[in-house]
């Protein structure tokens, strides 16, 4: 997947998160969250997960993340993909 | 460094003074402490004039405060009180210095004293604290050794002399120029004094604040005359409107609700819910909620009740009118319904810290308690509840009555969401233990009811009327199955601050966090 645009999706409710996609020319990923130190490893696994499951490999992935679930961190970037995927454009 | 029976490492001394690690949950004996009554000289005053001096500076000077003394406030105005920052305030501006600051509690509104504990004006805290102190306290940032006690605790301390007070500022809402005073009445009336009234009788001075001075007497009398030294005068002492800090609505949240439909399973099925009735609640929407139910119970059941306890809400104030209890015992007022009712219902009763919890007595309230509604940050597989350090291992808040309740109640009732922001609740260990697990009778989340081995005709009551009860191993897995496992947070070698039990020993610790 091409990021062409930015993306958000999310909410920074707690238990939700908030994720802004943006073009790179290299792939860059940035968390933040609320739970870093007991989470950040497996955050970080699930992040990677969805961004080889998207052939994303370049872009600006930043989450904001204040103590999701790792579905809502897969639903939630899937989404801001998909907003600033090329076939949305 | 000595480990407890809970397996948990507590220094030998800490901030100078030795230290007992935690056992068990009643067999400590005040002996063990060589504790005594706190003795104070006895005074005598032949005049009948006003003992008002002025202003809090004026207080202060005619007190005797002095470099390294302890003082104390009580915390019944909580968010709203003003009188802590004005008082700290004035001591740093007559350049006294190395005060220990013995209060019931300390709230957030309380974060403009960390530049005076920087300061060195400000050098130990003998009590928890809530918010912003206690989270600089346990990054590091902020050095001033901390002991949190429970309310219980504290009475004891308090009353046995091992934290002399020399010095008690108690804010009086309705106060005569003789001294007398209750927190009935006034533009700062806060109802229930329970934590004050030991201050009133085991510190070395007491001084009265008060915003609203009345002609002689102020009745009914709370504090009484005869163990009041000065009285000073303030524009005000807070405010009141702020003491409600929680929601005191019941909870819509589908969640809440199940857990609280739970927890009036459990009530029901305790055996307890008949004539005589006791019975203790927070002040959360979940605990209103599990209020809300047994109230309906008792009204379909025609059940009277024989007390509601603990700091009171207008909920229990509404159940009290409605002649469901025979009476409340009210160690503090948790809303202004609750303040008006103490004010007018004489079966409405104020209570003090020693008669609600302290262990050291004749028997306290909390020892009559049926059944007890507990929160709860963290609670372990050993049934151990935290409610003082965050899963981020941040010291953010100050134990109330939790280990008093569940040491007294005969059903202590924990109630908590499985998972609050991915943390899971029902953990492998606590960050901190406030209550030890052999203490707590249930613990309720919306995934279901585990119940302690020391209660087995109650879960097999409660399998009988086929309710969620799980294994608490079964529980946390199925959690951890959701969240993944937490690492563990880390901490440094620096113990800043006690968790001490109500009977004086050192139940924790509170370790820096390794940033």
């Amino acid at each position: 997947m091409e990021i062409v645009k930015k993306g958000v999706a999310g909410t920074m409710q707690s238990s939700d998160l908030m994720v802004f996609v943006e073009p790179a020319d290299s792939l860059k990923v940035e968390i933040e969250s609320t739970v870093i130190k007991q989470f950040g490893h497996l955050i970080q696994a699930k992040v990677d997960e969805v961004l080889v499951k998207n052939n994303v490999t370049r872009g600006f992935i930043r989450l904001t993340d204040r103590g999701a679930l790792d579905y809502a961190i897969e639903a939630r970037i899937e989404t801001a993909l998909q907003r600033a995927s090329a076939a949305r454009a | 460094m000595a480990k407890n029976s809970l397996g948990r490492e507590i220094p030998e001394t800490f901030n100078g003074k030795s230290y007992i690690p935690y056992t068990d949950p009643h067999s400590i004996k005040p002996e063990a402490f060589h504790f005594q009554r706190a003795s104070r000289v006895l005074k005598r005053n032949y005049s009948g004039a006003s003992k008002v001096v002025g202003g809090l500076r004026e207080a202060i000077v005619a007190s005797g405060l002095k470099d390294g003394m302890t003082i104390s406030t009580h915390h019944h105005l909580r968010n709203g009180d003003r009188l802590l920052n004005d008082l700290v305030r004035e001591i740093d501006a007559l350049g006294i210095r190395d005060i220990r600051i013995a209060s019931s509690s300390v709230h957030i509104v309380h974060a403009e004293l960390i530049p005076y504990i920087r300061k060195g004006v400000i050098t130990a805290l003998e009590c928890g604290v809530n918010g912003p102190i206690g989270e600089q306290i346990s990054r590091g940032e902020l050095a001033c050794p901390i002991i949190v006690r429970s309310h219980g605790g504290r009475a004891r301390s308090v009353i046995s002399g091992e934290v002399p007070i020399d010095v008690a500022f108690l804010a009086a809402p309705c106060c005569d120029e003789y001294g007398n005073f209750n927190g009935f009445y006034g533009p700062s009336a806060c109802g229930s004094l329970g934590y004050a009234l030991v201050d009133a009788q085991y510190a070395r001075k007491v001084v009265a604040v008060t915003d609203n001075l009345v002609p002689f007497p102020a009745l009914p009398i709370g504090v009484a005359q005869n163990i009041v030294d000065i009285v000073a005068t303030v524009d005000s002492l807070g405010d009141p409107k702020k003491i409600v800090s929680s929601t005191t609505k019941l909870t819509k949240d589908p969640m809440g609700l199940l857990i609280a439909k739970y927890a009036a399973t459990v009530i029901d099925a305790s055996g307890y819910l008949k004539n005589g009735f006791s019975f203790q609640t927070g002040t959360g929407g979940i605990s209103l909620a599990v209020a809300g139910h047994v109230r309906d119970m008792m009204r379909e059941r025609r059940i009277k009740g024989s007390f509601g306890c603990g700091g009171i809400t207008g909920f229990f104030v509404d159940m009290l009118d409605e002649g469901l209890f025979e009476g409340l015992f009210d160690v503090q007022c948790f809303d202004l319904k609750a303040v008006e009712s103490i004010g007018r219902n004489r079966k409405h009763q104020e209570m003090s810290a020693g008669l609600y919890a302290n262990p050291f007595n004749m028997g306290a309230v909390v020892n009559r308690l049926d059944c007890a509604i507990l929160s709860a940050t963290e609670i372990d597989v050993n049934f151990n509840v935290n409610v003082n350090t965050e899963s981020s291992g941040l010291l953010l808040h100050n134990t109330g009555g939790h280990c008093d309740v569940a040491n007294g109640a005969k059903v202590s009732i924990i109630v908590c969401p499985s998972i609050r922001g991915r943390l899971p609740m029902v953990r492998d260990e606590v960050t901190t233990i406030t209550t030890p697990g052999e203490t707590v009778g249930v613990v309720i989340t919306e995934r279901g009811i585990a119940v302690n081995d020391h209660l087995p005709e109650l879960k097999a009551e409660l399998i009988r009327r086929r309710a969620p009860v799980k294994d608490i191993r079964a529980l946390r897995d199925e959690i951890y199955a959701v969240t993944g496992a937490p690492k563990p947070v880390e901490f440094t070698d620096k113990v800043v601050g006690l968790i001490e039990y109500l009977d004086g020993t050192i139940i924790d610790t509170v370790r820096t966090v390794r940033a």
